[in-house]
């Protein structure tokens, strides 16, 4: 392609220095500095000089250990029990702060599980970051399959050759020029306890069986209530980008198939999926990080509650590099969720590549 | 089974527009509700939404929650602000974008595909893995102002603007259109004794309507939609955006009426531009999907 008359250093670097320049600094050296970061203590503003403390900010998030307790027992070796009968066991608060245990300090109880007498207590150094890393993992691995499934869902029915078929696409897509702040706020009326549109829709539905919920102030709804609204918000985008991928398989291949006398599901299994995989592997990258970014949702509408059921790792980023001022906290949260970022897109483009 | 008889299609374009209809009130609903809620005094809003009523512009109709929202925040400098980083931020996108799109595509120099592979490579680092870190870059960053050289970016107008002015989707943008136009008009000018910012400036431009069309419009709803990163850099009011301005309406007791009226203050205008270009808003985003 390159001939002499294009080939010219000095004007190539005037054109495009502005924009590198632009991102180097504003993008690429930011992405470098969260790794520094995460190794140091640096605080947005601090009377003290930032130190090196190498893996330190890691372990304080990422440290998890399994205690297996045994129930407490009386004098005569039975089981002490509690007045509802269940069996009583050793508090984890003596266990994190008995000299014996150094290794346990400022550890807390995450969650416990049971097998047979013997009690199981996972405890973690942050919780509260693992809860945001659980969080975040489940909503994107939630969102990214139903919102890509719907939204593909949708692009089939609005490529149907209809009259009026451009007006149902345009209102499909409108709530994603909406912003995300905007459409949380509402939401947040919507899901209310009192007056909420949706405990009475689901009451008018039921006859007035259906029990109102406080959909964002009860843990096993709120983010599910969260998902909710953000497959309602950016479906749309996703339902535009298949159809652009729909449109670029040939019409003739769908006349052979109907010549051949596919079903519709034939027709969709071996015509149209085959020709959106390069699609597919886009739509699901783009809300997988979409996914992960969660962030303006929980800000407006529950703040990471109730009981730290909607923390997020970027609502937690936030909060500490920005609320606390504890930027190395910030920055590693950062570089645990670029990680996983792009973990899973390399996942996705590895379980989706071209079969040989 | 062959034969389909005239009713029997009737019925199923009844139920395709049917389902069609359903799905459009989904999306719909909210947005209505917002609205005519935003028109409605506080009790009769609550009341409202036992019922249909929620979604009719019915009963006492007032624009008295506009009025109380404007006494309760300064809206006009918050869309004034908005407005302001929202277009400089556009303008300057599409001429530094568009200048890097055509260095990249037209012009041969040292280094071009290690930088065009470095600035697409920026595409999988999410914003959000970055703004903690850039928070403290723009802390510290010189600025050389009226008064000589100050230190720290944060409460201005430039923290919200300069670094969003390049991103590599906006190049890559205009790295595909730009391949698609025909070398030849290039080199004919390039023949004729044009210098190169006289062809980016009077033959590719000219040509690149629709590009940037697109390019304008994704910039102009990332901008425009700003929550976090202004909500970190912008403590002072004198420089907050429309979207950080919510705030002042999500404290204690909510007054629902009058959020409604802000909501619908600073989406409607968005909304009206969506509906007028529509078809430019969603070929845009599907211009996203086209990949190189």
């Amino acid at each position: 392609m390159s001939s002499k008359l294009t080939t010219s250093n000095r004007a190539g670097w005037a054109f495009a220095a502005p924009g590198i320049a632009l991102i180097a600094v504003f993008i690429i050296l930011p992405f470098f500095f969260a790794f520094a970061l995460s190794l140091t203590n640096q605080r947005l503003i601090s009377p003290n000089p930032t130190q090196f403390v190498g893996m330190q900010n890691y372990r304080d998030m990422l440290s998890v250990s399994v205690l297996r307790l045994a129930p407490d027992r009386d004098d005569a070796g039975q089981i002490q029990r509690d007045a509802a009968g269940a069996p009583v066991y050793p508090r984890i608060r003596d266990i994190t702060r008995s000299p014996d245990f150094p290794q346990y300090r400022g550890m807390r109880e995450w969650f416990r599980f049971h097998m047979g007498e013997t009690a199981h207590v996972v405890i973690a150094r942050d919780v509260v970051f693992m809860k945001a890393l659980v969080n975040t993992l489940t909503f994107v691995l939630v969102v990214a399959p139903v919102q890509g499934g719907l939204a593909l869902i949708l692009a089939l029915l609005v490529n149907q050759k209809l009259r009026g078929i451009t007006l149902f696409r345009a209102i499909y897509f409108m709530p994603v020029v909406v912003s995300i702040v905007v459409v949380s706020l509402l939401w947040r009326f919507i899901y209310s306890p009192d007056g909420g549109l949706l405990n009475n829709l689901l009451s008018a539905l039921t006859f007035g069986a259906f029990q109102p919920v406080n959909w964002l102030g009860n843990p096993d709804t709120a983010l599910p209530a969260i998902m909710g609204m953000s497959i309602w918000q950016a479906v749309g985008f996703h339902m535009v980008i298949w159809l652009s991928g729909l449109q670029t398989i040939s019409p003739t291949l769908y006349e052979a198939a109907e010549i051949e006398g596919a079903s519709k599901w034939q027709t969709f299994r071996y015509v149209t999926w085959p020709g959106l995989r390069h699609t597919a592997v886009l739509v699901l990258i783009v809300i997988t990080m979409q996914a992960f970014a969660l962030f303006a949702q929980i800000d407006v509408m529950t703040r990471g509650g109730p009981l730290d059921s909607t923390q997020t790792l970027v609502f937690q980023a936030v909060e500490r590099g920005y609320g606390k001022q504890d930027i190395s906290g910030g920055a590693t949260i950062s570089v645990v969720l670029f990680l996983m970022v792009l973990a899973i897109s390399l996942l996705q483009r590895w379980l989706t590549r071209e079969r040989a | 089974m062959a034969s389909i008889s005239p009713d029997n299609h009737g019925l199923r374009l009844a139920v395709r527009y049917a389902v069609l209809i359903l799905i459009a009130l989904i999306f719909v609903f909210p947005l209505v509700f917002m609205v005519m809620s935003s028109l409605k005094p506080a009790q009769q809003l609550l009341a409202d939404t036992a019922s249909l009523r929620a979604f009719l512009p019915v009963g006492d109709i007032s624009l008295d929650n506009y009025a109380r929202a404007f006494q309760r925040a300064p809206i006009g400098l918050f869309v004034f602000n908005s407005v302001l980083v929202t277009g400089l931020t556009v303008l300057l996108c599409l001429a530094v974008c568009s200048m890097a799109g055509f260095a990249f595509v037209y012009l041969n120099w040292r280094g071009r595909d290690l930088f065009l592979s470095i600035i697409l490579a920026t595409l999988i680092v999410p914003f959000e893995t970055i703004a903690i870190p850039l928070l403290l870059l723009v802390s510290k960053l010189p600025w050389i102002g009226w008064e000589g050289v100050s230190y720290g970016w944060l409460n201005s107008y430039r923290v919200q603007i300069i670094p969003w002015i390049a991103d590599a989707l906006t190049i890559f943008l205009f790295v595909q259109y730009f391949k698609g136009l025909p070398r030849e008009l290039i080199e004919a000018a390039r023949v004729e004794g044009a210098t190169w910012f006289q062809i980016y400036w009077r033959v590719v431009m000219p040509l690149s309507g629709p590009v940037l069309a697109t390019a304008a419009i994704l910039k102009f709803l990332v901008m425009y939609n700003q929550y976090l990163w202004p909500l970190i850099v912008v403590q002072q009011e004198k420089y907050r955006p429309v979207m950080v301005g919510l705030q002042y309406f999500f404290q204690l007791n909510i007054a629902w009426g009058e959020v409604m009226a802000y909501l619908t203050m600073i989406t409607l205008p968005v909304l009206a531009f969506y509906l007028a270009l529509q078809r430019a808003f969603i070929a845009s985003i599907a211009s996203t999907g086209v990949k190189g």
